[in-house]
């Protein structure tokens, strides 16, 4: 007991010591920033490896980091071999068509397209591109719709109970209606878009509409009176308060609300694509459960870690735009 | 001395759950071209509602201000304000605040070249030619508290209203940024109303103070003109008879004929609360002992 006291004075004393040298305050700051976050890693990988080997499952011992690196790997693999054999069929393709065109000059050549099973990066890319798109309508639809609310007080008045009612309402449930009515209201021969990409793309915008509709609307009924007296006295046109005034004013609130409607953009289009059968990050998950094989749960695993890195990089890079674009920069920067 | 603003009869309610209070309640006051009035009174006496009235950003109930021969019954940059906490729009520099008045005021009347001219030479009247790219959020509270002066003059106002422009700011910053207007009226010559409950401040700037009396229902109790010859200065004023005449002037209105009774209460409870702090310090420094 005495020793260990003894040992922790000694390091108290030499860090002291080495805190007013620039070295020791260096390794002090590197401790904090790169270390901690570090060490947290470490700690949850060993709880993970140990933990993982407790759990049998139907499927096998539940994936541990190693498993889930060898799946990561394997992914990749399929993904370049696929696009392999995704260019050689084209070579193919081009090569019969070219004999046929040389014996027969009046032969129009047909393309045929690849109908190989999309890989993972296939369907991040598939989620990547849906997610992005029913955010950018729910942003669309909700920003000008916020400002108009929060300039108007009985306009507000009547929304409310309207917006308070559907924010609540979970992904699932609108996804069947959704559905059905893409299905019944986009009849064309030649689609430019997949039904099931329309589908997930409106649920999406539905569910993630919400909060940037309110952030917006409170942002823009939040403007200090002192800017809206130095807009009287100027005597702004109606137009020019709004640009002018209430806009760059409600931008900060703006970016919070847009920047909680991506994260939920993110989570709802997971679980509409599973429960859909989507093209996507969902369907790969639940593709894998149903396959049921020994690897399954491991590539869940491995799409599980995505979808959160891939989440977290949306949130960085709206904050990057938000720090951009805000005028003020006090706003919440977590 | 012409007629150039003119209050008459100046009341204004306003509705509460429990009825209607009465703010202000019969105020005339007439104010000459170029003249710098004070308004000085309690907090809570109306000063701001008068001011605000002027500005057209309140409407008086009953009576009304004639502003050249004209009423006044809404806000407009010929009556720039100059807002105690600045009001400066924190995404636009100092130069961009002051252009956002200027373009407003004299669209189509000024060349491009000429408006750039027009707010650079606004931001020199203030002193701010150095600091005029920068954010409200980069510069000093009596820089910014300049920016708002150098926007209110930028649009050429006929009466310059001022809501305790200086109240915010340190004694010393006060002083100088008071210097810095007493100049600029030298060449401008601006009718200015300014609210104040700072004596000093009156006494120093103006050509009258006018006295209110406690609302509710405050109206204009004394009016005091001032006969100081300018330039003042008030290292100088400090040691004059007449200067400190002026001074009991006010100072005996406001804490002898309109003395807040609420305030001594306040100040019993202060002086309480100070007693006790003294019987507990030595307690406290026997503690540390």
């Amino acid at each position: 007991m005495t020793s260990i006291r003894m040992t922790l004075a000694g390091v108290s004393s030499i860090a002291g010591v080495k805190s007013n040298d620039t070295l020791g305050s260096w390794f002090k700051r590197m401790l904090g920033t790169l270390g901690l976050p570090l060490l947290g890693l470490a700690v949850f990988l060993f709880i993970w490896q140990a933990g993982a080997k407790q759990i049998d499952t139907s499927l096998g011992q539940f994936p541990g980091p190693t498993q889930v690196y060898e799946q990561m790997s394997s992914l990749y693999a399929e993904h370049i071999s696929e696009r392999e054999r995704e260019a050689d069929f084209y070579q193919r393709q081009e090569a019969r068509n070219a004999e046929r065109v040389a014996k027969d000059p009046s032969y129009v050549p047909k393309i045929r397209e690849y109908t190989g099973k999309p890989t993972f990066f296939d369907q991040i890319g598939t989620s990547l591109v849906t997610v992005l798109a029913g955010f950018a309508i729910a942003a669309i639809i909700a920003i000008p719709l916020g400002i108009c609310i929060g300039l108007n007080a009985s306009l507000y008045a009547a929304l409310n109970p309207i917006i308070q009612l559907f924010k609540p309402v979970s992904p699932l449930a609108w996804l069947p209606l959704v559905t059905m009515v893409v299905s019944a209201a986009y009849v064309t021969d030649d689609p430019m878009f997949a039904k099931s990409f329309l589908t997930s793309l409106f649920t999406v915008a539905l569910c993630c509409l919400w909060p940037t509709l309110i952030n917006t609307a409170v942002g823009v009924s939040a403007v200090s009176q002192d800017l809206q007296n130095v807009s009287k006295v100027l005597r702004l046109s109606w137009m020019t308060h709004v640009v002018k005034i209430v806009l760059p004013s409600s931008v900060p609130m703006i970016f919070t609300g847009l920047r909680l409607s991506l994260g939920i953009a993110w989570m709802v289009l997971i679980a509409a694509e599973m429960l859909a059968q989507n093209p996507g990050l969902g369907k790969f998950v639940w593709d894998e459960f149903q396959n049921g094989s020994s690897d399954s749960l491991g590539r869940i695993m491995v799409a599980v870690l995505v979808i959160g890195l891939i989440g977290f990089l949306l949130d960085r890079i709206m904050l990057l735009l938000q720090r951009r674009v805000s005028w003020d920069k006090n706003a919440i920067t977590r | 001395m012409t007629k150039h603003l003119e209050l008459t009869g100046v009341s204004i309610e306003f509705p509460t759950p429990k009825g209607s209070f009465k703010a202000l309640d019969n105020v005339n006051l007439k104010i000459a071209r170029g003249e710098f009035v004070s308004l000085i009174g309690h907090s809570g006496c109306g000063k701001s509602t008068v001011l605000n009235i002027v500005a057209g950003l309140y409407q008086s109930t009953t009576g009304g201000v004639v502003l050249d021969g004209k009423e006044v019954n809404e806000p407009g940059p010929e009556r720039a304000v100059v807002f105690q906490n600045h009001s400066l729009l924190p995404w636009l520099t100092a130069y961009e605040n002051v252009e956002l008045a200027v373009k407003q005021v004299f669209k189509g009347k000024k060349s491009k070249a000429e408006m750039k001219a027009w707010i650079e030479h606004n931001l020199e009247l203030v002193h701010m030619t150095h600091a005029m790219h920068k954010r409200p959020d980069e510069i000093s509270g009596g820089m910014k508290q300049r920016v708002g002066i150098a926007r209110a003059l930028a649009m050429e106002p006929k009466v310059l209203l001022m809501d305790e422009p200086f109240g915010a700011l340190d004694a010393l910053t006060r002083a100088h940024l008071q210097d810095s207007l007493m100049e600029i009226q030298k060449d401008l010559n601006n009718t200015v109303i300014m609210i104040t409950h700072d004596v000093d401040e009156a006494v120093l700037l103006s050509d009258r103070i006018v006295m209110m009396t406690n609302g509710p229902a405050a109206t204009v109790g004394e009016i005091l003109d001032i006969e100081l010859e300018r330039p003042r200065n008030r290292i100088q004023l400090a040691d004059d008879a007449q200067y400190n005449h002026y001074r009991h002037e006010v100072l005996s209105f406001l804490y002898e004929k309109q003395r807040k009774v609420e305030d001594i209460g306040q100040h019993r409870s202060q002086k309480a609360a100070a007693d006790k702090a003294q019987e507990t310090a030595p307690a406290k420094k026997q503690a540390q002992a």
